[in-house]
Protein backbone atom coordinates (compact mmCIF):
# COMPACT_ATOMS: atom_id res chain seq x y z
CA UNK A 1 0.00 0.00 0.00
CA UNK A 2 1.87 3.32 -1.13
CA UNK A 3 1.62 6.23 1.69
CA UNK A 4 -1.29 7.92 -0.36
CA UNK A 5 -3.42 4.94 0.36
CA UNK A 6 -2.57 4.89 4.15
CA UNK A 7 -3.20 8.66 4.36
CA UNK A 8 -6.69 8.13 2.42
CA UNK A 9 -7.33 4.95 5.02
CA UNK A 10 -6.38 7.36 8.24
CA UNK A 11 -8.59 10.33 6.95
CA UNK A 12 -11.39 8.27 6.39
CA UNK A 13 -10.78 6.40 9.88
CA UNK A 14 -10.73 9.74 11.31
CA UNK A 15 -13.04 11.59 9.82
CA UNK A 16 -15.84 8.85 10.52
CA UNK A 17 -14.79 8.61 14.26
CA UNK A 18 -15.04 12.89 14.53
CA UNK A 19 -18.30 12.74 12.37
CA UNK A 20 -16.98 15.41 10.17
CA UNK A 21 -13.84 16.61 9.00
CA UNK A 22 -10.84 15.57 10.38
CA UNK A 23 -8.61 17.87 11.50
CA UNK A 24 -4.56 17.70 10.21
CA UNK A 25 -3.44 16.92 13.68
CA UNK A 26 -5.39 13.76 14.16
CA UNK A 27 -4.05 12.75 11.06
CA UNK A 28 -0.73 13.26 11.54
CA UNK A 29 -1.24 11.66 15.44
CA UNK A 30 -2.38 8.95 13.60
CA UNK A 31 0.21 8.33 11.04
CA UNK A 32 3.08 9.40 13.17
CA UNK A 33 3.92 12.27 11.46
CA UNK A 34 4.36 15.99 11.42
CA UNK A 35 1.60 18.37 10.75
CA UNK A 36 4.03 19.40 8.08
CA UNK A 37 4.27 16.59 6.35
CA UNK A 38 0.54 15.43 6.56
CA UNK A 39 -0.30 19.13 5.35
CA UNK A 40 1.90 18.47 2.51
CA UNK A 41 0.71 14.99 1.45
CA UNK A 42 -2.89 16.58 1.99
CA UNK A 43 -2.20 18.65 -0.58
CA UNK A 44 -1.07 16.29 -3.02
CA UNK A 45 -4.87 14.38 -2.21
CA UNK A 46 -6.04 17.62 -3.09
CA UNK A 47 -4.33 18.47 -6.41
CA UNK A 48 -5.89 14.45 -7.03
CA UNK A 49 -9.38 15.36 -6.44
CA UNK A 50 -8.99 13.06 -3.66
CA UNK A 51 -9.96 15.27 -0.80
CA UNK A 52 -10.97 18.76 0.28
CA UNK A 53 -9.45 21.00 2.74
CA UNK A 54 -11.32 23.41 4.64
CA UNK A 55 -8.92 25.51 6.66
CA UNK A 56 -9.84 25.52 10.76
CA UNK A 57 -12.04 22.90 9.46
CA UNK A 58 -9.61 19.92 8.53
CA UNK A 59 -10.01 17.54 5.81
CA UNK A 60 -12.69 15.67 3.92
CA UNK A 61 -12.60 12.96 1.16
CA UNK A 62 -14.24 13.23 -2.04
CA UNK A 63 -16.55 10.36 -3.21
CA UNK A 64 -13.63 9.16 -5.23
CA UNK A 65 -11.50 9.64 -2.34
CA UNK A 66 -13.67 7.66 -0.11
CA UNK A 67 -13.82 4.95 -2.62
CA UNK A 68 -10.06 4.87 -2.66
CA UNK A 69 -9.82 4.84 1.18
CA UNK A 70 -12.16 1.46 1.64
CA UNK A 71 -10.02 -0.13 -0.79
CA UNK A 72 -7.66 0.77 0.98
CA UNK A 73 -9.26 -0.26 4.72
CA UNK A 74 -9.60 -3.68 2.72
CA UNK A 75 -6.32 -4.50 1.97
CA UNK A 76 -5.89 -3.57 5.73
CA UNK A 77 -7.73 -5.79 6.91
CA UNK A 78 -6.77 -8.52 4.62
CA UNK A 79 -3.30 -8.19 6.41
CA UNK A 80 -4.67 -8.51 9.53
CA UNK A 81 -7.01 -11.29 9.65
CA UNK A 82 -3.82 -12.98 7.52
CA UNK A 83 -1.56 -12.45 10.07
CA UNK A 84 -4.15 -13.27 13.01
CA UNK A 85 -5.56 -16.28 11.31
CA UNK A 86 -3.12 -17.54 8.94
CA UNK A 87 0.11 -17.28 11.10
CA UNK A 88 -1.31 -16.85 13.96
CA UNK A 89 0.62 -13.66 15.24
CA UNK A 90 -0.47 -12.70 18.70
CA UNK A 91 0.09 -8.94 18.25
CA UNK A 92 -1.10 -8.67 14.13
CA UNK A 93 -2.46 -5.41 14.44
CA UNK A 94 1.28 -4.06 15.34
CA UNK A 95 2.44 -6.20 12.18
CA UNK A 96 0.18 -5.13 9.95
CA UNK A 97 0.85 -1.87 10.82
CA UNK A 98 4.59 -2.20 10.37
CA UNK A 99 3.93 -4.51 6.86
CA UNK A 100 1.05 -2.65 5.38
CA UNK A 101 3.96 0.37 3.22
CA UNK A 102 5.22 -3.15 1.89
CA UNK A 103 2.28 -5.31 1.19
CA UNK A 104 0.87 -4.07 -2.07
CA UNK A 105 -3.14 -3.94 -2.99
CA UNK A 106 -2.35 -7.40 -5.82
CA UNK A 107 -0.55 -9.58 -3.30
CA UNK A 108 -3.69 -8.94 -0.38
CA UNK A 109 -6.16 -9.84 -3.18
CA UNK A 110 -3.71 -13.37 -3.18
CA UNK A 111 -4.19 -13.39 0.21
CA UNK A 112 -7.33 -13.10 0.42
CA UNK A 113 -8.06 -16.31 -1.08
CA UNK A 114 -7.46 -17.66 1.74
CA UNK A 115 -8.98 -16.23 4.57
CA UNK A 116 -12.61 -15.42 4.96
CA UNK A 117 -13.64 -12.04 4.96
CA UNK A 118 -17.17 -11.10 5.98
CA UNK A 119 -19.42 -9.27 3.08
CA UNK A 120 -19.59 -5.91 4.93
CA UNK A 121 -15.58 -5.41 4.76
CA UNK A 122 -14.69 -2.71 6.00
CA UNK A 123 -17.83 -1.75 7.45
CA UNK A 124 -16.55 -3.77 10.52
CA UNK A 125 -13.40 -2.39 10.94
CA UNK A 126 -13.10 -1.11 14.36
CA UNK A 127 -10.52 2.25 15.15
CA UNK A 128 -10.49 1.40 18.74
CA UNK A 129 -8.92 -2.04 18.39
CA UNK A 130 -7.41 -1.27 15.27
CA UNK A 131 -9.06 -4.72 14.01
CA UNK A 132 -11.96 -6.07 12.27
CA UNK A 133 -15.04 -6.15 14.90
CA UNK A 134 -15.86 -10.03 13.06
CA UNK A 135 -12.20 -10.87 13.62
CA UNK A 136 -12.30 -14.44 15.14
CA UNK A 137 -8.58 -15.31 17.22
CA UNK A 138 -7.83 -17.08 19.79
CA UNK A 139 -8.97 -16.06 23.16
CA UNK A 140 -6.34 -15.43 25.81
CA UNK A 141 -6.37 -17.55 28.29
CA UNK A 142 -7.52 -16.52 31.68
CA UNK A 143 -5.70 -15.93 34.42
CA UNK A 144 -8.22 -17.63 37.64
CA UNK A 145 -8.57 -15.34 40.23
CA UNK A 146 -6.56 -14.73 43.17
CA UNK A 147 -8.32 -16.04 46.38
CA UNK B 1 -5.67 5.09 16.63
CA UNK B 2 -2.41 4.22 16.93
CA UNK B 3 -0.04 5.41 14.50
CA UNK B 4 0.86 4.12 11.71
CA UNK B 5 4.42 3.09 9.56
CA UNK B 6 4.47 5.30 6.41
CA UNK B 7 8.44 3.82 5.73
CA UNK B 8 8.48 1.45 2.27
CA UNK B 9 11.62 -0.36 4.28
CA UNK B 10 12.06 -3.22 6.46
CA UNK B 11 13.86 -2.50 9.33
CA UNK B 12 14.52 -5.52 11.46
CA UNK B 13 15.15 -9.78 11.12
CA UNK B 14 11.24 -10.25 12.47
CA UNK B 15 10.01 -8.10 10.11
CA UNK B 16 11.73 -9.63 7.00
CA UNK B 17 11.02 -12.91 8.69
CA UNK B 18 7.45 -12.11 8.26
CA UNK B 19 7.64 -10.87 4.67
CA UNK B 20 9.46 -14.12 3.37
CA UNK B 21 7.00 -16.34 5.29
CA UNK B 22 4.27 -14.57 3.09
CA UNK B 23 6.95 -15.37 0.25
CA UNK B 24 6.02 -18.75 0.92
CA UNK B 25 2.46 -18.75 1.82
CA UNK B 26 1.85 -17.45 -1.97
CA UNK B 27 3.97 -19.88 -3.54
CA UNK B 28 2.21 -22.56 -1.63
CA UNK B 29 -1.33 -20.96 -2.59
CA UNK B 30 0.57 -21.86 -6.16
CA UNK B 31 1.38 -25.07 -5.59
CA UNK B 32 -2.01 -26.20 -4.06
CA UNK B 33 -3.73 -24.54 -6.50
CA UNK B 34 -2.16 -25.82 -9.63
CA UNK B 35 -2.50 -29.57 -7.87
CA UNK B 36 -6.18 -29.06 -7.24
CA UNK B 37 -6.11 -27.52 -11.15
CA UNK B 38 -4.47 -30.22 -12.38
CA UNK B 39 -6.52 -32.76 -10.64
CA UNK B 40 -9.62 -31.33 -12.26
CA UNK B 41 -8.20 -31.40 -15.96
CA UNK B 42 -7.72 -35.17 -15.30
CA UNK B 43 -11.71 -35.37 -17.18
CA UNK B 44 -9.97 -33.41 -20.34
CA UNK B 45 -6.85 -33.57 -20.75
CA UNK B 46 -5.07 -30.60 -22.22
CA UNK B 47 -1.32 -31.10 -22.80
CA UNK B 48 -0.29 -27.85 -22.99
CA UNK B 49 -2.14 -26.38 -19.25
CA UNK B 50 -1.18 -29.69 -17.88
CA UNK B 51 2.79 -29.03 -18.90
CA UNK B 52 2.32 -25.75 -17.70
CA UNK B 53 0.83 -26.38 -14.52
CA UNK B 54 2.73 -29.40 -13.50
CA UNK B 55 6.10 -26.60 -13.68
CA UNK B 56 4.13 -24.23 -11.99
CA UNK B 57 3.51 -26.54 -9.23
CA UNK B 58 7.24 -27.60 -9.57
CA UNK B 59 8.87 -24.27 -9.41
CA UNK B 60 6.86 -22.88 -6.68
CA UNK B 61 8.32 -25.44 -4.38
CA UNK B 62 11.62 -24.74 -5.30
CA UNK B 63 10.75 -21.13 -4.58
CA UNK B 64 9.36 -22.09 -1.18
CA UNK B 65 12.60 -24.64 -0.18
CA UNK B 66 14.87 -21.36 -1.08
CA UNK B 67 12.76 -19.14 1.35
CA UNK B 68 12.65 -21.69 3.63
CA UNK B 69 16.79 -21.50 3.97
CA UNK B 70 16.30 -18.07 3.98
CA UNK B 71 14.10 -17.58 6.84
CA UNK B 72 15.99 -21.11 8.71
CA UNK B 73 19.01 -18.58 8.48
CA UNK B 74 16.75 -16.24 10.91
CA UNK B 75 15.65 -18.58 13.14
CA UNK B 76 11.88 -18.45 12.25
CA UNK B 77 9.77 -21.22 11.57
CA UNK B 78 8.21 -21.51 7.95
CA UNK B 79 3.84 -22.08 7.65
CA UNK B 80 3.21 -25.51 7.04
CA UNK B 81 2.09 -26.57 3.33
CA UNK B 82 -0.97 -28.94 4.47
CA UNK B 83 -2.51 -25.92 6.28
CA UNK B 84 -2.17 -23.54 3.01
CA UNK B 85 -3.75 -26.63 1.18
CA UNK B 86 -6.52 -27.06 3.22
CA UNK B 87 -7.10 -23.35 3.32
CA UNK B 88 -7.14 -23.18 -0.05
CA UNK B 89 -8.99 -26.15 -1.02
CA UNK B 90 -11.78 -24.64 1.73
CA UNK B 91 -12.26 -21.66 -0.20
CA UNK B 92 -11.87 -23.43 -3.83
CA UNK B 93 -14.57 -25.77 -3.12
CA UNK B 94 -16.61 -22.14 -3.38
CA UNK B 95 -15.48 -21.54 -6.61
CA UNK B 96 -14.59 -23.51 -8.99
CA UNK B 97 -12.57 -22.49 -12.51
CA UNK B 98 -14.81 -22.98 -15.23
CA UNK B 99 -12.86 -23.87 -17.92
CA UNK B 100 -9.07 -24.03 -19.01
CA UNK B 101 -9.21 -19.99 -19.59
CA UNK B 102 -10.33 -19.49 -16.00
CA UNK B 103 -6.99 -21.40 -15.14
CA UNK B 104 -4.75 -19.49 -17.33
CA UNK B 105 -5.72 -16.31 -15.97
CA UNK B 106 -5.70 -17.81 -11.96
CA UNK B 107 -2.23 -18.34 -13.13
CA UNK B 108 -1.07 -15.18 -14.67
CA UNK B 109 -2.16 -13.58 -11.60
CA UNK B 110 -0.42 -15.89 -9.27
CA UNK B 111 2.75 -15.32 -11.31
CA UNK B 112 2.26 -11.74 -11.50
CA UNK B 113 1.78 -11.46 -7.78
CA UNK B 114 4.49 -13.49 -7.04
CA UNK B 115 6.65 -11.20 -9.36
CA UNK B 116 4.94 -7.83 -8.09
CA UNK B 117 5.32 -9.43 -4.15
CA UNK B 118 9.38 -9.95 -4.79
CA UNK B 119 10.05 -6.73 -6.74
CA UNK B 120 8.32 -4.75 -3.81
CA UNK B 121 9.82 -6.74 -1.14
CA UNK B 122 14.09 -6.55 -2.82
CA UNK B 123 13.30 -2.56 -3.04
CA UNK B 124 11.90 -2.73 0.52
CA UNK B 125 15.05 -4.12 1.86
CA UNK B 126 17.22 -2.12 -0.70
CA UNK B 127 16.12 1.12 0.91
CA UNK B 128 16.21 -0.14 4.68
CA UNK B 129 20.03 0.31 6.36
CA UNK B 130 19.32 -2.35 8.87
CA UNK B 131 21.80 -5.06 9.36
CA UNK B 132 20.39 -8.81 9.16
CA UNK B 133 21.46 -11.80 10.41
CA UNK B 134 21.70 -13.31 7.22
CA UNK B 135 24.16 -12.47 4.27
CA UNK B 136 22.69 -8.98 2.67
CA UNK B 137 23.65 -9.97 -0.59
CA UNK B 138 22.39 -13.44 -0.74
CA UNK B 139 19.50 -12.67 0.33
CA UNK B 140 18.58 -10.33 -2.51
CA UNK B 141 20.73 -12.50 -5.15
CA UNK B 142 17.84 -14.91 -3.79
CA UNK B 143 14.81 -13.16 -3.81
CA UNK B 144 15.88 -11.23 -7.53
CA UNK B 145 16.60 -14.64 -9.21
CA UNK B 146 12.84 -16.01 -7.70
CA UNK B 147 11.66 -12.91 -9.30
CA UNK B 148 13.28 -13.17 -12.35
CA UNK B 149 11.60 -16.91 -12.44
CA UNK B 150 8.28 -15.09 -11.74
CA UNK B 151 8.75 -12.90 -14.21
CA UNK B 152 9.36 -16.16 -16.71
CA UNK B 153 6.74 -17.37 -15.68
CA UNK B 154 4.27 -14.42 -16.45
CA UNK B 155 6.08 -14.35 -19.97
CA UNK B 156 5.42 -18.36 -20.56
CA UNK B 157 1.77 -18.48 -19.69
CA UNK B 158 1.15 -15.17 -21.57
CA UNK B 159 2.14 -17.08 -24.61
CA UNK B 160 -0.17 -19.83 -24.00
CA UNK B 161 -3.04 -17.42 -23.50
CA UNK B 162 -2.72 -15.44 -26.64
CA UNK B 163 -1.79 -19.16 -29.04
CA UNK B 164 -5.40 -20.09 -27.30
Amino acid sequence: MNTADQYLKTIYVVQDSEDGPASTGSVADALGVSPASANEMIGKLEERGLAEHEKYKGVKLTDDGIVRARDALQTYCIIERFLANVLAVEDFQAEARELEAVIDDTVAERLDTIIDRQPECPDCFDPESDACACLEIAPEPVEPEQQ
Amino acid sequence: MVAVSVSQRVASDDQLARLLQIGIVLEEVVEARAHRHYQQLDAELDAEVEALLADAAKESADHRERLEALIDGLGVDSVPFDEIESLVDARYGRTRPEDFDDVLYDQLCNEETAYKFYDDLIEAIESSDAAFSIDREELIATLTTIRDEEAEGVREVTEVMERR
